[in-house]
């Protein structure tokens, strides 16, 4: 029996978590450290992984396993990865050691314990490992809800000034939309029933049905709602401001960063792989709300006064994008958009946690509380215009790429809903270039001047390599591409759609074609 | 006497398959010993053979449960079914009625001694009263009460005919009353649910008679088997079925707690002795759901098209219903009651399935919901203040912080209520929502889906109050530290309700293995 990758790459954050909440009470430094390690080690086995895996064959699912579970039901504890799903896992291991290093203080003087804190984080990188590669639809669904229990601690417990208000809407929409998708999932069991024999929730299996389209729709609406509150779609998407304001800058990375790409990873795996009619039949209303949601949510980053709900609005606008990628139904597009998904991973992830360390230096979340900051602590501010630029799709940042793909993608199909989509790249760069202004131009407070101190070793550590990958994946995107197009192509032949045919200017004439 | 014999013709001696029917002779036996006990025995000696003599009869008729796993036999003359569902639940209110003893014989949890009045005749603030608690009486009378009250769950669901099934259905419910009036404190209120319980329950059984009577009026008998042959005979003849189906359901609809029959539910679950409420809540319900299930299914399935639509409305209605009135409950048992009805209607969608995956899907949710509810109860005795338990959810306020393991056992149960993944809650809400879509119900399902969504709400609301709300200014309640009774109900609890939840095969298994209703 050749080594089981996948699945020790799931248990080492569980065992981690286990040993963290083993380690003594008093020592909280100690339980960082292992924490780290842990996370490090996790990240270790997912290159390992990779390595593994053969890009060639990235529609397929690799290093697959399956073992029974609850055969009454026809479930199995099974797990794999294609492509999509391998860079996202790629994209939740790497950026939790980043954030246990980044958020090494965010814990310290909360009302849980320090260790609590890491083991939940710990906790999470396993549920978000294991919501990526579930190859059985039912074990998506328990990860998927499996995920709320670390995050509404996270923000409950370790939260700011109005946490309890925020982890409550989080888990109650969540859990909404969970139990709308578990609705689904049952009548795509008993239609799994109905054609098979025997009830299955084996995603390759499912795949494969025929579904009377009248079916499709309903069980696709379950789906999509759940996985358009995860994203968030506007109008669901009222949850992420506050959860993302209150939470811990390192908590609001994973939220944000990670766990929104469920809801984006969903629609692109389960909505349009399994009810390729229904979300053909959809496509209208999901692009109109994408668009919708580009647009409003920049907007709204732009009015916004408090540094982590803009960062927040500007991650709506952003999941519009990816929203929009998806249901253009064209292989640049939804390419565009998984791209797209570890892009803005790593993007947020870096503009969250800078400005985590500006919060708390200054102690308020308030941009008006800023303001020349460069000039006290400049290399946080160059880092934090690195990440800002990224976040607008500066070309030569990764997200250029990936927005780029996405409104070619949306063109080629729909050239008005382009040319729409487009205006949300200049309010991107308004909401970034204007709260960069704010806060890091002009003449520096006296407040801001004493307490704004520029980054630490640790910090610079952490950022960095954020940056790193923002920069390298600007210039040479074709390693993440490689693995990403297959498993593209695999859903679109899913959906039965094919690409239009480029348009050309037809010939003038009295020349030469 | 020979003539008499003579006259009408032989005597036939029935014939008792004592084995088959042991788990029921077991408990009933024991009931009339512990009676002779209470008479006999000096008042020192009662609790410790009480004790003895309570679980040791549960565990013995439990393993007469396990002896006869295989046996699928109409016993007794026609009057009861050893089947596999009936096993199970036989199983299932033995473990449950176990767990509900160990937090009925805590003793150190309340200062004044148990849960129990002293002597529940006294009136309520007399002399009299003060007099037995100063003097540090007990009384053992309620484990009688409470093992005749086990023998008629056992019976209710192993019934097939309908006037076997009255008379578990009385041996059942009678103790249960007085059970319910026997609390320590708060007797006015203990006092009022006892008589309310009675009085509707009293009017809900002559419901069941008077639907009795018309079925037999129709079919000639009162045998299930019967009743089931006759409509397949008489398909055309619906007056009489009808209006007797009707007043049958009324009956043991009431039982469960389904809406409109739920009034009672909150009041007497607030005022009882909260042990007997947690055994009542847990066992009434597995009992009453087995009699619905096998008159259901065995007696009505034939003319299923008729009540369905009925038992539509009705599971939609005590869903609704439940959640709702749920969400604006202070006390913590009235919340909890509420939560009760809500689960009843879930599992109504399983009964309305009318097919096997119902019936098994039935009666995994009544498991899971049993242990858990329990638990919740048992936990609620143990979070007091000054004047006894602190029921009112504001004083709940911080718990977690100063009980932490308490507090997350109670978490754990309410996330199992709310149908969370990995606990047992979820097991069963899966398994009867499926057999629900198969069997046609897409609807109701729809319904159970929001109010599960809705109820997660004020379950969520509860654990986000102990974790994360300050306590209140007086300190609010704390919790107590038990005997190792109550603290053996909480862990057994927890631990089952994990293990249903993320092993589920384990009882999924047995359910298969139960297979269906013997006719």
């Amino acid at each position: 029996m050749t080594f089981n990758w996948l699945l020790v790459l799931f248990l080492a954050p569980i065992v981690g978590a286990v040993v963290v909440m083993l380690l003594p009470q008093g020592n909280p430094t100690l339980a960082k450290q292992v924490g780290i390690g842990f996370s490090l080690l996790t990240f270790l086995i997912t290159i390992a992984a990779a390595l593994k895996f053969d890009a060639a064959l990235a529609a397929d699912f690799q290093l697959g396993f399956s073992y029974s579970w609850i055969p009454s039901f026809g479930v199995n504890f099974a797990m794999g990865l294609d492509g999509i799903a391998l860079v996202l896992v790629a994209l939740s291991t790497s950026l939790v050691p980043i954030v246990l290093l980044a958020g090494w203080d965010d814990a310290d003087g909360a009302r849980g314990s320090v260790k609590g804190y890491v083991a939940l984080i710990l906790v999470l990188e396993a549920a978000m490992i294991g919501v990526f590669a579930a190859t059985d639809v039912f074990l998506f669904y328990v990860f998927f809800e499996a995920m709320l229990v670390p995050v509404y601690f996270l923000i409950g417990r370790y939260g700011g000034q109005r946490r309890n208000y925020a982890a409550v809407k989080f888990l109650l929409y969540s859990l909404f939309g969970g139990l709308l998708m578990l609705a689904s999932l049952i009548g795509l069991y008993v239609v799994s029933v109905e054609q098979l024999g025997t009830g299955t929730f084996d995603f390759t299996a499912l795949a494969g049905l025929t579904i009377d389209p009248d079916t499709q729709k309903w069980l696709f609406v379950g789906f999509f709602v759940a996985f358009a509150i995860k994203a968030p779609l506007v109008p669901f998407h009222t949850w992420l401001p506050d959860a993302a304001a209150e939470s811990t800058p390192g908590t609001a990375v994973l939220l944000v960063g990670v766990l929104d790409k469920v809801g984006t990873f969903g629609m692109l795996r389960y909505c349009l792989e399994l009810f390729p009619e229904a979300s053909t039949w959809a496509t209208p209303l999901v692009i109109a709300l994408a668009v919708i949601g580009i647009i409003y949510g920049a907007l709204l980053a732009i009015g916004q006064q408090d540094i982590k709900r803009l960062i927040a609005y500007t991650s709506v606008s952003h999941f519009g994008f990816i929203a929009l990628g998806i249901f253009v139904m064209t292989s640049r597009g939804q390419s565009g958009s998984a791209l797209y998904m570890v892009n803005h991973g790593f993007s947020t992830a870096a503009l969250f946690l800078i400005g985590g360390f500006l919060i708390s230096r200054r102690g308020s979340r308030l941009i008006d509380d800023f303001g020349g900051v460069q000039k006290v602590a400049p290399v946080l501010a160059g880092m934090f215009l690195v990440a800002g630029l990224s976040s607008l799709a500066l070309p030569g940042t990764s997200s250029f790429v990936s927005e780029f793909l996405v409104l070619q993608g949306t063109f080629e199909r729909y050239p008005w809903i382009g040319v729409i989509a487009t205006l949300g790249i200049v309010l991107a760069a308004l909401y970034i270039l204007l709260m960069y202004q704010r806060t890091m131009t002009g003449p520096t407070p006296e407040v801001v001047r004493e307490k704004v101190v520029d980054l630490r070793g640790r910090e610079v550590l952490a950022i960095a390599p954020l940056l790193v990958v923002i920069i390298a994946l600007g210039f040479y995107p074709k390693p993440v591409l490689d693995v990403i197009n297959p498993a593209v192509d695999r859903v679109m032949i899913a959906v039965g759609a094919t690409d239009p045919a480029p348009q050309v200017a037809p010939v003038a004439e009295g020349t030469q074609p | 006497m020979s003539a008499i014999l003579a006259a009408s013709g032989t005597f036939e001696v029935p014939t008792i398959e004592y084995a088959a029917l042991a788990p029921i002779l077991i408990v009933f036996g024991a009931a009339v010993i512990s009676v002779l006990l209470e008479a006999f025995l000096p008042q020192q000696h009662r609790r410790p053979v009480q004790l003895t003599l309570t679980f040791g009869t549960l565990v013995a008729a439990f393993a007469f449960v396990v002896i006869e796993r295989g046996t699928r036999a109409v016993v007794a003359e026609g009057s009861v079914a050893v089947d596999g569902p009936t096993l199970f639940m036989q199983g299932t209110i033995l473990v449950l009625a176990f767990i509900a003893a160990l937090v009925m014989a805590e003793r150190e949890v309340d200062p004044a001694g148990d849960a129990f009045a002293p002597r529940a005749s006294a009136l309520p603030g007399s002399e009299e009263e003060q007099e037995f608690t100063r003097l540090g009486w007990f009384q053992t009378e309620v484990w009688p009460l409470f093992l005749f009250s086990v023998g008629g769950m056992l019976l209710f669901p192993a019934s097939t005919d309908l006037l076997t099934m009255f008379v578990a259905l009385e041996v059942l419910s009678l103790p249960l009353y007085i059970l319910a009036g026997m609390a320590r404190r708060r007797r006015l209120l203990s006092q009022e649910a006892s008589l309310k319980y009675f009085v509707l329950g009293a009017f809900s059984s002559a419901f069941f008679l008077y639907g009795m009577a018309l079925l037999y009026g129709f079919a000639g008998t009162v045998s299930l088997k019967g009743i089931a042959d006759a409509l397949t005979a008489n398909a055309g003849e619906s007056g009489l079925v009808v209006a007797g189906t009707a007043l049958l359901m009324v009956g043991l609809l009431f039982k469960i707690g389904a809406a409109p029959f739920h009034q009672w539910t909150p009041d007497v679950y607030q005022g009882s002795p909260t042990s007997i409420t947690g055994f009542m809540a847990a066992c009434t319900k597995v009992a009453a759901f087995g009699a619905l299930l096998r008159v259901m299914y065995v007696a009505l399935g034939g003319i299923r098209w008729d009540w369905r639509p009925v038992m539509y409305v009705i599971a939609g209605l005590t869903m609704i219903v439940g959640t709702i009135f749920a969400l604006t409950q202070t006390d913590i048992k009235r919340m909890l009651a509420y939560s009760s009805i809500a689960q009843a209607g879930f599992m109504l969608v399983g009964v309305l399935a009318t097919n096997a995956a119902g019936l098994k899907g039935t009666m995994v949710y009544l498991l899971a919901y049993g242990i858990a509810t329990i638990g919740a109860f048992a936990v609620v005795t143990l979070v007091r203040d000054s004047t006894g338990e602190a029921t009112h959810l504001s004083s709940w306020a911080g718990l977690g912080k100063k009980s932490p393991l308490v507090a997350s056992a109670f978490a754990l149960f309410l996330l199992a209520f709310a149908g969370i993944p990995l606990t047992s809650g979820f097991t069963g809400k899966f398994a009867v929502f499926t057999a629900g879509i198969a069997g046609g119900a897409t609807a109701v399902v729809i319904i159970g889906v929001v109010a599960s969504a809705v109820a997660a709400f004020f379950y969520i609301r509860v654990i986000v109050l102990m974790f994360f709300n300050e306590p209140p200014a007086d300190g609010g309640a704390s919790v107590v530290v038990p005997s190792s009774f109550t603290t053996f109900a909480i862990t057994i609890t927890v631990a089952l309700t994990l293990v249903i939840g993320v092993l589920p095969q384990l009882v999924l298994q047995l359910v298969d293995q139960a297979g269906v209703f013997v006719r």
